[in-house]
Parts: C-alpha cells; sequence; structure tokens
C-alpha cells in the first residue's frame, strides 16, 4: 500500500512570497528519505505541501506537480480531504486531543469521520496501531484514560498510532522528535525502522546523526540568503550525504562548519 | 541558610547584597492597627466613615515608615500594595452593602406561599411570586434560546472562517456596539418591531426574549470569541491531517475542546440580563396572573415585579414592599446560583488530565 511521490519543478507560495523554489525530487515508496537544513529553509513547508497542509495558512499556493503513484495532487479535482485521507502526517509537538481518551485518540481518524464500525473491529484498529507504535504494553491497562495524561515521549508515540490507524500510503513526520528526550527519540527512531516496512516515510529533522541513522536517502535544503527562497540543494543515499556530498554546502552543513 | 558571605578582597560584598528591611511582621502590625483603631472609632462615636478613613491613614504611615529604612524602591511598592488594597476594599463595600440589605430585609419575605402564590386577586398581604419567577425564566430561557445559536455560531464565523477579513471585522466593530446598546434602547426596539406585526400597545412576553436577546448576544459572541481563540492551532491541523473536513474538525475537536469555557460564558451571560429591568418594563409589561404563554398578553418578571411593588405599593404599603426585596433576594440568589453552575460546568467538562 505504500506509494512513491515524484515532484518536479516545485514552487511553493505564502501570498506573493515565494518560500521554496524548484524542487525536483523522487520519493521512493517502503523508505526513509529525511530533509536535513537551516531553519526556515522551507524544509517543513515542502514536507507539508506533500500532503496539502499548507493550505491551512491563508493564501498558501503551489505551482509544479506532486505525483502520487502518478496522480497529481494539485489536479484541480484533487479533494484536499482525501489527500490528508491516505498522506499521514506527526508534527513537531505532540498534539493528542485532550478531549479523547487513549483509545478515542487512536481512533480519531475514524471516529472524527464518523465511520461506523463494530465494536471488535474498533478494538482491533487500537492495538494494531497501539503495537505498530509501539505503546500498546504501556497503556493496554488504561486505554480509557485521557490521552493527555501520558508522558511527552508517549503521547507522541500516541499520535504516530493516531497517524497510521487511518492505514495512509505514505507518512509524514515534522520534526517528531525535538521536543523529546534521547529515549523516547530512539524509541521512536525504532518505530520508524519497522514502520518503513509497511510506509513511506518522510522525515523532518534538525538532528544529523537522526538523519543517519534512520534514513534510506537525505535532502538537503538551503537558502541562497535572507529573504530567498529555499531550495533544494543536494539529494542523495544517507551514506554518501554524510561521507561525500557533492556540494561544499552540504559538506560545510553536516560537518556543521556552517555559516 | 548558614553559608555566609566572605567579605571579598575588592570591596564589601556582604554589604553591597544586603538592604535595610522593615522587620517582617511591621504590614501586619499597621494593618491590625488600622483595624483596631477603625472599630474603636465605630464604637467612640466616630462613625465608619471617619474611622475607615483614620484606619486607611495609619495603613499609609507603612511606605513612609518604609521610605526613611529600606529607601525608594521598596517604599513605592508598599505604597502601591495599599493602593490596590484600598481600591479593593472600596470595591467590596457596595457588593457587600447590597448583599447585607438585600439578605436582611429580603429574608423574612420568602416563604412557601411566597413561591406558589401570584398576586391575583392579593390586596395587602399575603400573595407571593410565583407568576413573576414564571414570567423570569421563561423570557431569560427563551433569551438564551434566541441569542446561543447566533452568538455561538457568529464567533465561530469569526474565529474559524472569517479570521481578519473585511467581513469579520466589520462584524466584530458592529458587535462591540453592540456591547454597549442601553437595555432601554434595546426594549424600544423590540417594541418598536413587534408593534409592525401586532399593532400599538403589543404586550408579549417573547417581545422581552427579543429585546433580552439584543442585549445577550454581543456578550456570548465575545466570550465565545475569546474561548475559541485559546483552542491551541495543533488541534485543528491535527485533525485536518487525519483527513476531518473543516466542518467536523469545527463540531468533533474544536468546539468539545471549548465546551467548558463556551458553557461558562453563556451562563454568566444569561446571568447578566436575567436582572434586566427596563426592556422589560416597555415589552412584556406587568400583571398579577401567572402567564405561561410566551406569545401573548402581559407577563410579570422579577425585576418588573420588584419595581412595580415599590412604586405602586398600594394601601397599607409594607406588604408590597417586603415583597419587593423578598423578589429581588429571589433574584440575587438566582444569579448567584447561575455564576455557581458555571464553575461547577467549567470544571467538569473541561479536558482532563491536562496540564
Amino acid at each position: 500500500m505504500a506509494k512513491s511521490i515524484e515532484v518536479s519543478d516545485l514552487n511553493i507560495y505564502y501570498g506573493e512570497f515565494l518560500a521554496v523554489e524548484g524542487v525536483n525530487i523522487s520519493i521512493p515508496a517502503r523508505a526513509v528519505t529525511a530533509f536535513i537544513g537551516p531553519s526556515g529553509c522551507g524544509k517543513s513547508t515542502f514536507l507539508r505541501s506533500l500532503n496539502r497542509m499548507h493550505e491551512v495558512i491563508k493564501g498558501a499556493h503551489v505551482n509544479g506537480k506532486v505525483l502520487v503513484d502518478g496522480e497529481d495532487l494539485y489536479a484541480p479535482d484533487m479533494d484536499p480531504v482525501n489527500v490528508r485521507r491516505k498522506i499521514g502526517m506527526v508534527f513537531q509537538r505532540p498534539n493528542p486531543f485532550p478531549t479523547m481518551s487513549i483509545a478515542e485518540n487512536v481512533l480519531a481518524g475514524q471516529r472524527l469521520n464518523s465511520k461506523r464500525m463494530k465494536k471488535s473491529e474498533a478494538d482491533d484498529i487500537v492495538e494494531r496501531s497501539l503495537r505498530q507504535a509501539g505503546l500498546w504494553a504501556e497503556v493496554k491497562d488504561r486505554l480509557e484514560r485521557p490521552g493527555s495524561g501520558l508522558s511527552g515521549g508517549q503521547q507522541q508515540r500516541l499520535c504516530i498510532a493516531r497517524a497510521v490507524a487511518v492505514e495512509p500510503e505514505v507518512l509524514l513526520m515534522d520534526e517528531p522528535c525535538s521536543a523529546l528526550d534521547p529515549i523516547s527519540t530512539s524509541v521512536i527512531e525504532d518505530l520508524i525502522h519497522e514502520l518503513k516496512n509497511d510506509y513511506t516515510i518522510v522525515i523532518v529533522t534538525h538532528n544529523m546523526q537522526q538523519a543517519a541513522r534512520v534514513s534510506d536517502q537525505t535532502a538537503f535544503f538551503n537558502l541562497a540568503g535572507v529573504g530567498q527562497p529555499g531550495k533544494l540543494v543536494e539529494l542523495g543515499p544517507t551514506e554518501k550525504m554524510f561521507s561525500n556530498p557533492e556540494d561544499p554546502a552540504t559538506e560545510a552543513y553536516i560537518q556543521g562548519r556552517f555559516g | 541558610m548558614t553559608t555566609t558571605l566572605k567579605p571579598s578582597p575588592q570591596g564589601d560584598l556582604s554589604a553591597d547584597l544586603r538592604g535595610a528591611q522593615l522587620p517582617s511582621w511591621a504590614p501586619k502590625a499597621i494593618a491590625a492597627l488600622a483595624g483596631v483603631v477603625a472599630v474603636a472609632g465605630w464604637f467612640t462615636g466616630l462613625g465608619p466613615v471617619r474611622g475607615i478613613i483614620l484606619a486607611w491613614l495609619i495603613a499609609a504611615c507603612l511606605p513612609l515608615w518604609s521610605v526613611m529604612i529600606e529607601g525608594k524602591r521598596k517604599a513605592t511598592d508598599r505604597l502601591v500594595t495599599l493602593l490596590v488594597v484600598s481600591a479593593f476594599g472600596l470595591a467590596v463595600i457596595p457588593l457587600v452593602s447590597i448583599l447585607a440589605s438585600v439578605i436582611g430585609k429580603g429574608a423574612q419575605a420568602l416563604s412557601a406561599e411566597f413561591f406558589t402564590y401570584s398576586m391575583r386577586n392579593v390586596v395587602g398581604e399575603g400573595g407571593g411570586i410565583y407568576h413573576a419567577l414564571v414570567g423570569t425564566l421563561l423570557i431569560t430561557s427563551a433569551a438564551a434560546v434566541i441569542s446561543v445559536p447566533i452568538g455561538l455560531f457568529t464567533a465561530i464565523y469569526l474565529i474559524e472562517y472569517g479570521e481578519d477579513g473585511r467581513l469579520a471585522s466589520s462584524i466584530r466593530f458592529l458587535v462591540d456596539v453592540m456591547t454597549g446598546i442601553p437595555s432601554i434602547v434595546a426594549g424600544l426596539f423590540a417594541y418598536a418591531l413587534f408593534v409592525i406585526f401586532f399593532g400599538e400597545g403589543v404586550r408579549m412576553g417573547i417581545g422581552g426574549s427579543v429585546a433580552l436577546s439584543v442585549l445577550m448576544i454581543p456578550v456570548v459572541v465575545r466570550s465565545c470569541e475569546e474561548m475559541l481563540k485559546l483552542v491551541p492551532n495543533e488541534l485543528r491541523e491535527a485533525s485536518y491531517a487525519l483527513g476531518v473536513p473543516k466542518w467536523r474538525t469545527i463540531s468533533k475537536v474544536v468546539l468539545p475542546t471549548a465546551l467548558a469555557g463556551i458553557v461558562t460564558g453563556i451562563t454568566l451571560a444569561i446571568a447578566r440580563v436575567i436582572g434586566e429591568t427596563a426592556p422589560l418594563l416597555i415589552i412584556a409589561g406587568m400583571t398579577d396572573s401567572v402567564n405561561f404563554n410566551l406569545s401573548e398578553g402581559r407577563m410579570a418578571t422579577l425585576p418588573v415585579f420588584t419595581y412595580s411593588s415599590l412604586m405602586q405599593p398600594g394601601v397599607p404599603p409594607e406588604p408590597s414592599i417586603e415583597r419587593a426585596w423578598g423578589a429581588a433576594l429571589v433574584l440575587l440568589i438566582i444569579v448567584m446560583v447561575l455564576n455557581l453552575l458555571a464553575r461547577l460546568v467549567s470544571h467538569y467538562f473541561s479536558p482532563k488530565g491536562e496540564r
């Protein structure tokens, strides 16, 4: 069910402002692609354009093509709501719904869309998703307790469970570990390794070691200067990017000699 | 606290870090002294007002004492503290005085008869506020039924759809203007509106509800708007990212998260309009009998009942005036119960396990 993504000549605008310019990238299915780069270079914007989440901000629009298995996400007859059902997202800060229990949070994708299902079916989804997110053992006895009572790392895994419960084709992760401690981070990194078997994963990270640990290919974004749009500088297999990058800017950034 | 700073070779750091201070009991002692003087002044013929002024002058000695010993910064702090506490005390005086006189004069009127009898065919003693109680509850509930949907949907539009657009900012401006409408004007508006349909001299309960809605809608819009603003954007994004359409995100994520605050705001808005007199005087009028029909005839309400019992007490006037105090007390109790209810609701409905 995992899908590959082809992006060609994508420009992303906020109103008149060109935020990201001319991105061409191919994201393979069942692999982890990491986006690295300095703050403000448009990696998150680009990530959000992959499931049309950036449109939540008024005036945001794109031109160019994003093909998911040959389907253009920005074709005029595409419904962003349906796109987001197929391409899930995990955010920087854990954001479980405070009014819902742990189980309800996992089922939020179904429940909020008023999908009818049997109790047994719902229980299966909760257990499967929580197992996939590596949270089942910790919460199986308190599924009815509020999701916001969990620790930060557990909340983030709950959000991952919520995202995989709707069985998306692609999972986008926007700095999923930046608010977490090293132990929760390593749990989530292990999780990404496992999820890779079923999903296409795209992850934005500020942590270079994390990109090196979890990803199969790495993309380096940068901006030419203040007020200039962000650009994709280099894309390659992670090993090559971290040992022998082609672009001097990539090398400088990866070695910490930046700016 | 056993470590002490050793004098550093360059200078006397220890002295630089310390400062003269009033003894810690000083504020309490001055406050106690002021209290004693106020009470003593009251009973020794000075009267309450002079007693309180004298006590305040004594309290004002604290900043003076402080400026002599502690220096300017701490004295300013103590002066401002004194001013803030005085302002609070000043604000509480009318509240306490109203409570005391309403409870003192109204409590003896309360009885089973008072709550279960109307004023129909009652002259002199006896009778009750049943008709006014029914009227107040009916008219206010109808006002809430009209204003809550309008107010809530306006707030949803302003926060979720309008944002900073031209329509939204003009609505915000108009809501602000509406907040300032005098209640008598709201009453005249409702009267003029109903005259169009029913002719001169129309009196009906629902007209009172319309007048109260005019006063209530801006309060509901404002409080709901503030509450919806407090819902973190991350929750909306989380919902969108699951492929949930906007209207479901609003109805199933945003509203439940803000529910406690919204219900509290609505309850307080009801408490705010339940005591309105002027508009009801114009459009709902006054009667001595029970009227359950909002759409026909005059309808008594507690504030109007209080007003007319005081203004046309009849002969002898005492029982009527006592009933007026009783009705005022009942109104006060209803408002307090509503406030209490709002607190309970916000306690039980707010998302649990948070922070």
